[in-house]
């Protein structure tokens, strides 16, 4: 049993970028120790008894609204889901504008998805409540890479020194980055692998193995975090064809062959399936896709109760 | 604020009668042992269960389910601002529905914390009892809460502070009376 002697001190969780390793770690274990509250019968402590979270969503997002949801309501917190569709910004209110007021209903904890980069960082400035970033734009999803961390620790056993391929379209994606900056500090060696028109310039300076081809992105790998080709929106422009990529970059049950054996196979959904990797795959022994559904309520669960109860952060 | 010690209350040799003498009231008064199980309140009280529990296994022939609750998430002082105490796994991986439990804990104080662990365990079930042992009463209660099993009662000034040591947290078993003082440029306390 880790004592773990860190506190958590910040107002809001805007990225990984922003957070020690220490502070990584406390969220991780924390997350562990409520992985028990959702086995209960009754799924519920009162630990944020009395609080209010809003779910503040400027981009569709079923799966990562439902997970905060459940969170939150976990905790006995109180929830409201405000879509974007139904919302005063149609009308022309400010992202800043719209905090206050949600501010003014007193509101303790404001949940954001945005599709610019940066959004979560100038609501936090501008409001008192917490605020916990659900995804803004290319930027940072970092629950996502949070329960992608509590998966390989739960799974390997350790963080330190795993070496771990993020596949896919690394320059529209928010979780590459969140996964960059947390396994780094956590010390694990990251490569990412894209079609070269994938790959951001200058990635190689947060400190990754950079390549264009799978194989190479699998060998010797730990796991490997495989991210949805997002052929509708920026995609398209990169690449040629859905089956052309699944045949250069899809990963198969073949191509796993020459892998390590235990190799941890993740993926934030939802999946495409034949397109960043086949059925086979995506449902076969190395998948813990659905272990990560399940570990995003723990980690969630943990922001909520590290930022509700942050000491000295008013 | 420093802790200085005043006196020990029980060593390691006291501390293994006195819960070879807890396990025997625990048995004494439960007739259907085999309907019992332990749950000690982390972080001590867990380990003070195990230890328990070995006894009663000892004395009765009957092996005891024992589990450990962290009772964080039920803490009444969560709202204030100072307090941000850290989440530990709670371990319980039986049905205490029916049971009887013995609820385990160091020291018994203001009863605040066996106020979280009731309201926690019966977040999980619906035991047919709940009894509570601890190695130490102080007295102070905040709440209508009193101990089924006391190892020993320590009359304590609000000043004072009970250290209970145990070698798997510690390194070694001893329970001190220690006095608060306050350090050269503390403010209040």
């Amino acid at each position: 049993m880790a004592e773990k002697k860190t506190v958590w001190t910040k107002k809001d969780l805007l990225g990984l970028e922003y957070l020690s390793k220490e502070e990584i770690e406390l969220i991780l274990y924390t997350a562990a120790s409520f992985k028990e509250v959702t086995t209960r019968q009754i799924k519920k402590v009162p630990a944020l008894r009395g609080k209010t979270v809003v779910n503040l969503f400027y981009e569709p997002s079923t799966r990562t609204r439902t997970s905060f949801e459940l969170a939150a309501k976990r905790l006995s917190a109180d929830v409201i889901n405000i879509e974007i569709e139904a919302s005063s910004v149609k009308k022309g209110e400010t992202l800043i504008d719209t905090g206050r007021n949600i501010e003014a209903l007193k509101i303790d904890i404001i949940v954001v998805r945005h599709n610019a980069s940066g959004a979560p960082n100038i609501l936090a400035r501008s409001v008192k409540a917490r605020v916990v970033n659900a995804g803004d734009g290319w930027h940072e999803h970092p629950t996502q890479a949070l329960l992608d961390m509590l998966t390989l620790k739960s799974k390997l056993g350790r963080l330190e020194g795993l070496k771990v391929s993020i596949i896919g379209d690394i320059a529209h994606s928010r979780v590459a980055r969140s996964n960059i900056w947390g396994l780094t500090k956590l010390g694990a060696e990251v490569t990412v692998c894209a079609p070269p028109l994938l790959i951001p310039d200058g990635i190689e300076r947060m400190g990754v193995r950079v390549t264009t081809d799978v194989d190479e992105a699998l060998k010797g790998a730990d796991a490997i975090n495989v991210l949805r080709m997002q052929f509708e929106r920026d995609g398209a422009l990169a690449f040629p064809s859905k089956l052309e990529y699944f045949k250069q970059y899809g990963i198969t049950a073949e191509r796993l062959k020459n892998c390590k054996k235990d190799i941890v196979v993740m993926h934030p959904g939802p999946i495409n399936r034949g397109v960043e990797m086949s059925s086979e795959v995506a449902d076969g022994k190395n998948s813990v896709i659905l272990e990560q559904v399940t570990n995003g309520i723990a980690v969630r669960m943990a922001v909520l109760y590290l930022v509700a109860h942050a000491k000295g952060a008013e | 604020m420093t802790l200085k010690e005043k006196s020990k209350i029980l060593d390691e040799n006291s501390m293994a009668k006195t819960l070879e003498r807890l396990a025997h009231e625990i048995v004494e008064k439960n007739k259907a042992i085999g309907d019992i199980a332990i749950i000690g309140i982390k972080n001590r009280g867990a380990y003070l269960g195990v230890r328990l529990a070995a006894k009663i296994e000892k004395i009765a022939g009957v092996k005891v389910p024992v589990g450990a609750l962290d009772i964080t998430l039920y803490r009444d002082d969560l709202t204030e601002a100072s307090s941000q105490p850290v989440v530990h796994a709670t371990e319980i991986d039986f049905d205490i529905g029916g049971k009887s439990i013995i609820l385990v804990d160091d020291v018994l104080y203001t009863g605040r914390t066996i106020r979280c662990a009731l309201d926690a365990l019966i977040d999980f079930g619906r035991p047919s009892q709940i009894q509570l042992a601890v190695l130490v009463d102080r007295g102070h209660r905040e709440l209508p809460i009193r101990a089924d099993y006391v190892g020993k009662n320590v009359p304590t000034s609000l000043k004072e502070v009970i250290e209970v040591r145990l070698s798997e947290t510690d390194g070694k078993d001893e329970v001190v009376l220690c006095e608060k003082k306050a350090d050269v440029g503390d403010i209040g306390t």
